[in-house]
């Protein structure tokens, strides 16, 4: 009987290895337990009784859930209802499985329920009905529900069980703790609210069982397994069923299945498992046979651009001035990122272990990733010019000399801006013209104011008749034109001049333009020097002799109108208008120094008319916004044109209509400019105050081109009111020049 | 007359250029696998000259790419294996959809993969070329090596770059190829010269990243594939040329017996050999004994004086370069746990010097922190507590200001608790006209053998004394002109307002005319008319240089202002600590 108990007990040890199920575990211990306290029965028998019944549950318990029934090994004799049983089982499976398998398990149901009930009568028939019987049946429930009765439950007959009368307080407990030996394995049961005094083996259980270990001693935990199910084939079967059939017969799915896989392997479908190849990180020598035909191949292929080499500022510990200033870092953060010179803030760090990492990182190398794959790449040329070659070779101011160099003289004497001057061909005398409505007189070389003359009106021009024999002035303000003989030369020549005016008396030809008259001047006004009126129709925006000095053109710039210029012969006092159609805004006339043309600038371009065929000739481009002024060589075959746009434009006649030379020396508008009549110098003047002297030679051999040389900046006038320089002369025989500004001087440079 | 009339964009810059969509569509790739293929490749987009003809009259903004290229693309092996992955995917996603789990495992045995062995053989056709192009590589990799093991990227990957680096680094000190360093806010600088490339790298500094989210791992991770490839080729290759075994093995045993005990506390049998690796402490196994092999020596050759001349330059250089490369021979260095171990022992390693640390920090350090020969002990923090006498405690930026300049320099700068005298960049060279820091002047003194001033404050004040003087005079002049304007305005204005001018004679000063500034005056202006006269193109160049120019050495003025008003706050912070 021993034996078997341990067997069983061996056995299910070992499934319960198997199986490790925590559960049944736990049930284990429980069941030990309650046969444990069950051991506290004194009665020998009872407990061998006990733990044969013990045996019995755990041995259906463990078929129940083991599903065993059926392995025959421990088919004994004696638990003959089990057998039965497990014979039926298996009748039941050989014969009717698929039929009844309802009815069956129905079966099963039922037989396993009339085993628990008859275990539990057994073990209700073990129970020691000696015992006083204070089971209580209220079931597992908290007892404090119970609190507030006397009764603490109803035992099986229905009856209350009363709360022992409990009279103990804290005193009594604490007597209790220190009188009693046996106070310290004494417990409440909860259920009866009686206290139980355990008992040593108890004890020991429950000591076991916080250790935890198995309550029964004699258990042993760590016993050998042993297998049921060995690999080796033994003498006997385990069962004497014989084999299925279909253990002889080929089987058709698997025949299928072999079928399916050898048409996929031979389709293709199926590949046998490649080779673990560890190819990645085995190299070898890759370069070691160089051929030449992949050289070829990438012919295109830009190599990248390596990235920038980091500067002081990057250094953990740069040197202190590479650091920002709180503007700086202020402006840097405002900054939007692409405009940023550095794309980090320089730090400073004591020491290295106080450098932080960089956050960053991981950005600029995706950035540079991002660089290498998705830019495009160009070979851009760096220009490595030195800017000392740029700058164009030209001949040294120094051998192109006479030239003014020097402010020598000032003429100081008008109240109001000076917008023109005009030098006598003999070169001693200086007329100017200002806004404050006088026109002065000037000896060239003392800067003496000879002579102050009223006219009433602000002077817009003034022009000295070129020809050396006659001393007469042309005078431009408002709609006149005053024609003034200023006595300031030797007699002979003021008798041609006086004869000059005075000749044509016979012949009134008023009628060829209506618009313009001639009227003889008082003897008020000829104290004035003033002889001649010429009344326009408009006011007269500049005036200009011909070379011969007996023409004078004057020029009444108006969009609408086609009188806008006036060609008057001072020997007959007659007048005419030449042009029938109005081209534009006419800005400045002059006459051809040698032939009969007649140059009229327009805004834009330059119209060469021949008087003499009264036909246009040439229309030169300017390539400029807005002519300002202009002026023609004393050859003949060069113009230059001065513009609003700071641009002055030299046209070689014989060359194109298109300048042959823009010049962009000054920084604001250029007002006026001028030519040398005998060296080959020219003059502009400008809003910024300066006059530039410049050389141009022109050769006479056609084929060479002008030489144009800037030889002199001459600086001496003050801006006033955003005016600087309004006009600029050259002194006909002299290196010299003059130019009257808006600071209402006149100054001459030598 | 006759012919058929010519249809635009139909031949010329049109049909030379392709757009990327057209060229994804072309090969049949998805954008992502067409990425890739471009990164491998080393395909890159065109800007054609005129965008809105190759573009068909549209000014939409494209990428083009070279139809060459493409066409170049087409024939690459590659492609076929991203159509296998393709499929593979597909096949994999249907085997888990219909959890087919045994297709699955033999799918994933059967997982098509690539090589790049010839990609790059045919992008570097030969090794120069590889070797000129291994920036980014090492960048790249160094990058990746730091990289933690989560999900960013392959471990494998990681694991792969980290070996890469470590053989790279090895062959350095093996082959004593480094140098310049220098530590940047970003990370250190390394430079090294192989085979005559000039080679730089960046190696971030040894902390858990911060990973952006805007970042593309993706492509990082194609780049790194190529990157890894042509990495591993290259260090087959340098190894191969310095007669070491590849992969790398340790040489002497003698060395690593007295640790081997400690190994196993660092690390499992498998990671170890890459950890002693890292540790550069130990040299390299040879192919062929150190001692067969010799230095190269130049032969002489009968030449010509000039060549004679450039020949000698050559040699000195030659001279130069091995005392560079041995300026910490005879040095025995312990370095600190504080201070950045392998960047250290790298730089100490490839410069001859000896080097070993506490053995918790890491493998294979090589003798103990008593060891009596140590000279130099590196270490980064304000001070010691037990210090040893004869040895340097120094920073560490000594060792790496050492390489830079070439010679040791004098320690005292660099003891703890000293602040360190600035670190400056080895990379940059100035040009005239640049601005010099006065550190590097210092230096570059030291370089040719000037003995450091030992009174240079007082040197400093009598500079700033001079300067002082020579504004003053520059001020006096300006002031004389000034003067004389004002007396000819004067007079001019009198004699404007006419005759009540007092007529009277003053004693006239004779002039002094200054000769040279005048003919220096001369030629300025002669220069501005010049200037006038250029053409308008030339006159945009000139100006864009001129304001380059002018820009530069405004810059330059401005750092020397800076640096001039912190010198007078520290000196005046320091005649108030006098006081």
């Amino acid at each position: 009987m021993e034996d078997r108990i341990e067997t069983e007990k061996r056995r299910t040890s070992a499934k319960m290895n198997k199986m490790s199920k925590v559960s049944e575990m736990t049930e284990e211990k429980e069941r030990r337990m309650k046969r444990s306290l069950e051991q506290e029965e004194p009665d020998e028998m009872l407990s061998i009784d006990s733990k044969l019944c013990d045996k019995e549950v755990s041995e259906s318990e463990e078929s129940v859930y083991s599903g065993l029934e059926d392995s025959g090994s421990d088919s004994d004799e004696d638990d003959g209802l089990h057998n039965d049983d497990d014979e039926d089982d298996g009748v039941h499976n050989h014969d009717d499985e698929a039929q009844q398998e309802g009815v069956h398990n129905h079966d099963d149901e039922a037989q396993q329920d009339n085993k628990l009930n008859a275990e539990k009568k057994e073990e209700y028939e073990h129970d020691s009905s000696d015992e006083e019987d204070i089971r209580n049946t209220v079931g597992n429930i908290p007892m404090e529900w119970y609190k507030d009765f006397p009764h603490i439950g109803y035992n099986l007959d229905g009856k209350k069980i009363y709360k022992p009368i409990r009279n103990k307080d804290e005193l009594d407990e604490f007597l209790e703790k220190m009188e009693n030996p046996d106070y310290w394995r004494t417990v409440t049961d909860k259920q009866t609210a009686s206290d139980i005094v355990l008992s040593d083996e108890q004890v020991e259980l429950v000591k076991r069982l916080q250790k935890g270990q198995f309550g029964d001693v004699n258990f042993q935990e760590h016993q050998p397994s042993v297998d049921f199910f060995s690999g080796d084939v033994m003498l006997h079967p385990v069962t004497n069923r014989p084999a299925d059939k279909r253990s002889f017969i080929p089987s058709l799915i698997e025949k299928e299945k072999v079928s399916k896989l050898v048409h996929a392997i031979k389709m293709g479908w199926i590949k046998p498992r490649r080779a673990q190849d560890d190819s990645r990180g085995r190299y070898y020598d890759l370069w070691g046979k160089e051929d030449s035909s992949l050289l070829a191949k990438h012919k295109m292929h830009l190599p990248a651009p390596k990235t920038l080499l980091p500067g002081h500022q990057e250094s953990y510990n740069p040197p202190p001035e590479y650091l920002f200033t709180q503007e700086e870092q202020a402006l840097w953060e405002q900054q939007d990122p692409s405009d940023r010179k550095l794309p980090f803030v320089p730090r400073k760090f004591s020491s290295l272990r106080q450098v932080p990492a960089f956050p960053r990182f991981i950005h600029e190398r995706f950035e540079r990733c991002l660089d290498l794959y998705l830019c495009p790449r160009q070979r851009k040329m760096r220009v490595n010019v030195d800017p000392e070659d740029l700058i164009p070779k030209l001949p040294k101011p120094k051998d192109l000399q006479p030239f003014p160099t020097t402010q020598s003289l000032v003429y100081k004497g008008h109240s109001s801006l000076v917008r023109s001057i005009s030098v006598s061909p003999s070169g001693q005398w200086l007329a100017s013209g200002s806004d404050d409505c006088c026109v002065r007189l000037w000896e060239v070389c003392s800067s003496r104011c000879v002579k102050v003359v009223q006219v009433g009106g602000a002077v817009k021009s003034v022009c000295w008749n070129p020809n050396p024999s006659v001393c007469l002035l042309a005078v431009a303000l408002e709609s006149l034109v005053l024609i003034m003989s200023p006595s300031l030369a030797d007699r002979e020549v003021a008798l041609s001049s006086e004869r000059l005016l005075a000749a044509p008396q016979e012949a009134e030809p008023a009628e060829a333009v209506g618009a313009v008259t001639w009227v003889e001047c008082e003897r008020e006004e000829q104290n004035h020097s003033i002889r001649l009126k010429i009344q326009h129709p408009k006011p007269v925006r500049q005036v200009v002799w011909h070379a011969k000095g007996d023409y004078l053109a004057s020029l009444m710039p108006d969009h609408s109108s086609h009188q806008q210029v006036f060609i008057h012969q001072l020997s007959r006092r007659r007048s005419q208008n030449p042009f029938r159609r109005n081209k534009g805004l006419v800005q400045s006339v002059c006459f051809h120094p040698i032939r009969p043309y007649f140059f009229v600038a327009t805004q834009r371009s330059v119209r060469i008319y021949n008087l003499v065929k009264q036909e246009m000739t040439k229309k030169l481009q300017a390539n400029s916004k807005w002519i300002s002024s202009m002026a023609v060589h004393p050859g003949g075959d060069h113009v230059i044109c001065a513009s609003y746009d700071c641009r002055l434009s030299w046209f070689d006649l014989d060359l194109s209509t298109k300048p042959y030379k823009m010049l962009r020396h000054h920084k604001k508008a250029v007002r006026g400019v001028a030519y040398h009549r005998l060296y080959p110098l020219f003059a502009s003047a400008s809003d910024d105050g300066s006059v530039i002297v410049c050389h141009g030679t022109v050769y006479n051999d056609l084929l060479q081109n002008p030489l144009i040389v800037p030889v002199k900046v001459l600086r001496g006038h003050v801006t006033t009111h955003d005016l600087g320089v309004l006009d600029v002369t050259f002194h006909p025989t002299q290196p010299w020049v003059f130019s009257s500004g808006a600071d209402a001087t006149i100054r001459l440079f030598t | 007359m006759g012919g058929l009339q010519k249809k635009k964009y139909e031949s010329g810059a049109a049909t030379n250029y392709i757009t990327r969509n057209k060229a994804r569509k072309k090969l049949q790739l998805s954008l992502p696998d067409f990425r890739r293929l471009c990164i491998l490749k080393g395909i890159y987009p065109h800007e054609p000259r005129h965008k809105k003809k190759v573009n068909k009259g549209s000014t939409a903004p494209r990428t083009f790419y070279l139809l060459k290229d493409i066409r170049f693309l087409l024939h690459e092996p590659i492609v076929g294996r991203f159509r296998d992955y393709k499929v593979f995917v597909r096949k994999l996603k249907r085997a888990y959809g219909k959890t087919e789990y045994s297709a699955v495992q033999r799918l994933k045995d059967n997982k098509p993969t690539y090589k790049l062995d010839h990609i790059v053989k045919e992008r570097y056709p030969t090794f120069i070329d590889a070797l000129r192009d291994i920036d980014d590589a090492l960048c790249m990799c160094f990058l990746f090596s730091t990289f933690a093991r989560t999900g960013k990227c392959h471990v494998q990957t990681i694991q792969l770059c980290r070996r890469l680096t470590v053989e790279w680094m090895n062959y350095l000190v093996a082959s004593r190829a480094l140098r310049k360093v220098f530590i940047s806010i970003k990370g250190i600088y390394y430079q090294a010269e192989v085979m005559g490339q000039i080679i730089t790298w960046l190696v971030p500094y040894q902390f858990a990243h911060d990973h952006p989210t805007d970042v593309d791992y993706r492509v990082m991770a194609t780049f790194t594939e190529l990157y890894t490839t042509l990495l591993g080729f290259i260090n087959f290759r340098l190894y191969h040329s310095l007669n070491l075994v590849y992969p790398p093995k340790l040489g002497d045993k003698t060395d690593q017996e007295p640790n081997c005990k400690d190994e196993e506390d660092y690390a499992m049998n498998s990671e170890s050999y890459l950890e002693k690796l890292s540790a550069l402490s130990a040299s390299l196994a040879r192919a062929v004994s150190a001692a067969d092999e010799e230095e190269t020596q130049l032969d002489h050759f009968p030449v010509d004086e000039e060549d004679m001349e450039k020949m000698e330059a050559r040699e000195k250089e030659q001279k130069q370069q091995e005392a560079h490369t041995k300026i910490f021979e005879g040095l025995k260095f312990f370095l600190n746990r504080e201070v950045p171990r392998e960047s250290l022992a790298f730089v100490i390693r490839c410069f001859g010097g000896e080097v070993s640390w506490e053995k918790s920090v890491c493998i294979g350090s090589t003798y103990d922190i008593t060891d009596e020969t140590i000279t130099h002990h590196i270490v980064d923090r304000p001070s010691i507590d037990k210090p040893y006498i004869n040895r340097y405690y120094i920073q560490p930026q000594w060792v790496y200001d050492c390489i830079n300049a070439k010679l040791l320099l004098p320690v005292e700068d660099y003891f703890l608790g000293v602040t360190l005298p600035p670190h400056l960049s080895p990379f940059v060279e100035e040009k005239d006209g640049d601005y010099v820091p006065p550190e590097k002047l210092k230096m570059l003194a030291l370089l040719r053998g000037e003995k450091p001033a030992k009174n240079e404050e007082e040197e400093s004040e009598e500079e700033e004394e001079e300067e002082a003087e020579e504004e003053e005079e520059d001020n006096a002049e300006e002031e004389e002109d000034e003067e004389e304007e004002k007396n000819l305005q004067k007079m001019e204005e009198q004699r404007a307002q006419g005759k009540s001018l007092q007529v009277k004679v003053t004693p006239g000063k004779v002039k002094v005319e200054n000769r040279a500034k005048q003919e220096q005056e001369e030629k300025a202006e002669e220069k501005r008319l010049a200037v006038m006269m250029m053409k308008k193109k030339e006159k945009y160049l000139y100006d864009k240089i001129m304001f380059g120019k002018r820009r530069k050495v405004r810059e330059a003025n401005k750092l020397t202002q800076k640096r001039k008003a912190y010198d007078d706050a520290e000196k005046a912070k320091k005649k108030k600590a006098k006081k």
